[in-house]
């Protein structure tokens, strides 16, 4: 009995370390959203909500409470409409669909196929290659910012999509991520009875490999999507005319430019936020999974 | 069995590998060593070069607000790595107590902050600590009676980018030390227990060495993170280093000198003395992972 106590005294303690933690995490993003749904004047007078002035009496049975009433008619989607039809952020939002999806879907065959081949296939070169990758596992993407930027300039591939897209379809880390996923489950009998069976290595690849490593190809999928839409430097550095510019710089811009329009910029991180955050609501444990899969099966 | 197929099995590898190599040699072997040679040039844009030599190293060394830069990122992720990634563990462990409800539901909230980009949450941040607009005076105000005006992105540069990003990365790296917390060997603990064992010692001699390998990778994420710190600060700070370049970062130090000022050859030096600094800290991370109990 009173073990059972203490441990539900600790449990309560441990929420009461928890709520507030989780409410200081949530309070940004009620902030960012309420701000977003506000006109200038609302958003240096209320902090959260607007607000009437007038107190309105709550009467629950006995029990009544006094609260400011909130003036819900000012809350308006006036930013939302000039982000869009005066300042165009639906471009910018299909460019990061288009750059986040397509890089996510070339990247992830590319990684899976290449990890494959360095882990079941012989070939002259694979060590060579495999030992590349690792090495390239440690490189700051950073050093290769100004080089790359040369080498697309020369290329011609300047503010283009493709030179924004090609150096990021084939990540070292996505290689070795793969490698490891098919040598942890893809089982080298199955591969060698179907080539029995008659089955050509490409079809091998796709019809045995890729469904056996399903869970890193969505997770995969899913970091890929998010860290090209989160993509700031690359865009920025390879991008030049406004009208292919992707959420990222788009919203940098406008804050450079509207630095005093707080409900516009709230509005246009709004705007940001909510695709990847449905699409990882909706994934949520795939993308945890492959998260940690590195760090715990080590 | 077809007579084609000995052949066509010994191309397979190429197709399915071949995309992967062809891209890799493009865009990272060739910039790599394109990286090398440009470190010793001089440039103005894309294609003026002469050659320096060492020239940019020596340069560097004598640059103050390269220093800068570098006292900045390192009091930065000094700031992840004590701060951050012990608050990270303790919310693990305050999750991880058995028969804990809502678990899925505070690791969600937790996390979530994690699914913005880093633009995204500095133009956030920027006006949460903005003056008379900004929520954190507001909420000062409101609670304290405070003046609205305190101006804290501009008086306190680094400890506001440290507090937005603990905002971004405690759940983050939450999930990683509670995944390694729920590996823990229960009856070790229990019979750790049994033995007399307070919280203090079962903590120091069983959970610790059991969360060993999960923790420092974390701190080594954390520290390859941090000393790549760019977006935050540019975009809070508007473009700008900020007041006196307090919130000047190496990799800003890289951004501004290879395209605003258009010297490709001084940002790759940059680039090659932020590579070498994090290989030595990998180096040092993992020798202190190994050696120490």
């Amino acid at each position: 009995m009173g073990q059972k106590r203490t441990s539900t005294l600790t449990a309560v303690a441990a929420h009461a370390a928890l709520i507030p933690l989780a409410l200081l995490t949530l309070v940004p993003f009620v902030w960012l959203v309420i701000a977003s749904l506000k006109n200038t004047d609302d958003f240096f007078s209320s902090m959260f909500l607007p607000l009437t002035g007038e107190m309105i009496t709550l009467s629950i049975g006995q029990l009544s409470i006094s609260l400011p009433e909130v003036a819900w008619d000012r809350l308006t989607l006036a930013n939302y409409s000039r982000l869009f039809f005066e300042l165009g952020i639906g471009r910018a939002l299909l460019n990061s669909i288009f750059l986040s999806s397509t890089t996510a879907l070339l990247a992830t065959l590319c990684s899976a196929a290449g990890g494959y081949a360095l882990a079941r296939l012989r070939f002259t070169g694979r060590k060579v290659i495999t030992t590349a990758v690792l090495a390239a596992l440690i490189i700051p993407p950073p050093l290769l910012l100004a080089p790359t930027y040369q080498l697309l300039y020369e290329l011609g591939l300047l503010n283009t999509f493709t030179g924004l897209i090609l150096p990021a379809i084939a990540p070292a880390f996505g290689v070795f991520l793969f490698r490891q996923a098919t040598i942890q489950s893809v089982p080298k009998d199955l591969i060698e009875a179907a080539r029995i069976d008659g089955c050509s290595e490409i079809g091998i690849f796709f019809s045995i490999v890729l469904p056996l490593v399903r869970p890193m190809v969505g997770a995969f999928m899913l970091i890929t999507f998010l860290a090209t839409w989160n993509n700031f430097v690359w865009p920025q550095v390879v991008l030049q005319s406004s009208d292919k510019f992707p959420l990222s710089v788009a919203v940098s811009q406008l804050k450079g430019v509207y630095r005093q329009d707080y409900g516009l910029l709230m509005a246009g991180t709004v705007v940001s936020v909510l695709p990847p955050a449905m699409l990882f609501m909706l994934l949520q444990k795939e993308f945890i999974s492959g998260l940690t899969a590195g760090a715990v099966k080590g | 069995m077809s007579a084609g197929r000995p052949q066509g099995r010994s191309l397979a590898p190429y197709a399915l590998a071949g995309p992967f190599v062809i891209v890799f040699i493009i865009f990272v072997v060739v910039p790599l060593a394109r990286a090398g040679v440009l470190a010793l040039q001089q440039t103005y844009g894309p294609q003026a070069a002469e050659f320096v030599l060492f020239g940019n190293f020596a340069q560097l060394a004598r640059d103050p607000l390269f220093w800068r830069a570098i006292a900045n990122t390192l009091v930065f992720t000094a700031a992840s790595v004590f701060i951050q990634l012990p608050l990270a563990l303790g919310l693990a462990m305050l999750l991880n107590r058995p028969g804990l409800r809502g678990r899925g539901i505070y690791r969600l909230i937790f996390f979530s902050p994690q699914l913005m980009g880093m633009v995204f949450v500095a133009t956030l941040a920027s006006i949460v600590f903005e003056k008379r607009s900004g929520l954190l005076n507001q909420a000062l105000h409101w609670a304290f009676g405070v003046s609205l005006d305190f101006p804290w992105l501009q008086t306190y540069v680094m400890p506001t980018l440290i507090i937005t990003t603990l905002w971004m990365y405690v759940g983050f790296n939450m999930v990683y030390f509670l995944a390694a917390l729920q590996n823990v060997d229960k009856s070790l603990l229990e019979a750790a227990s049994i033995d007399g064992a307070g919280p203090w010692a079962k903590f120091r001699h069983v959970t610790l060495p059991a969360i060993r390998p999960v923790g420092s990778f974390v701190v080594l994420l954390s520290i390859i993170g941090s000393l790549q710190l760019f977006e935050l600060p540019y975009v809070m700070l508007n473009a700008t280093a900020g007041p006196a370049n307090r919130g000047l970062t190496i990799v800003m130090y890289l951004y501004q000198s290879g395209f605003e000022v258009g010297d490709l050859g001084y940002a790759s030096a940059i680039g090659w003395v932020l590579a070498l600094m994090l290989v030595g800290f990998a180096i040092v991370q993992a020798r202190l992972a190994r050696t120490e109990v």
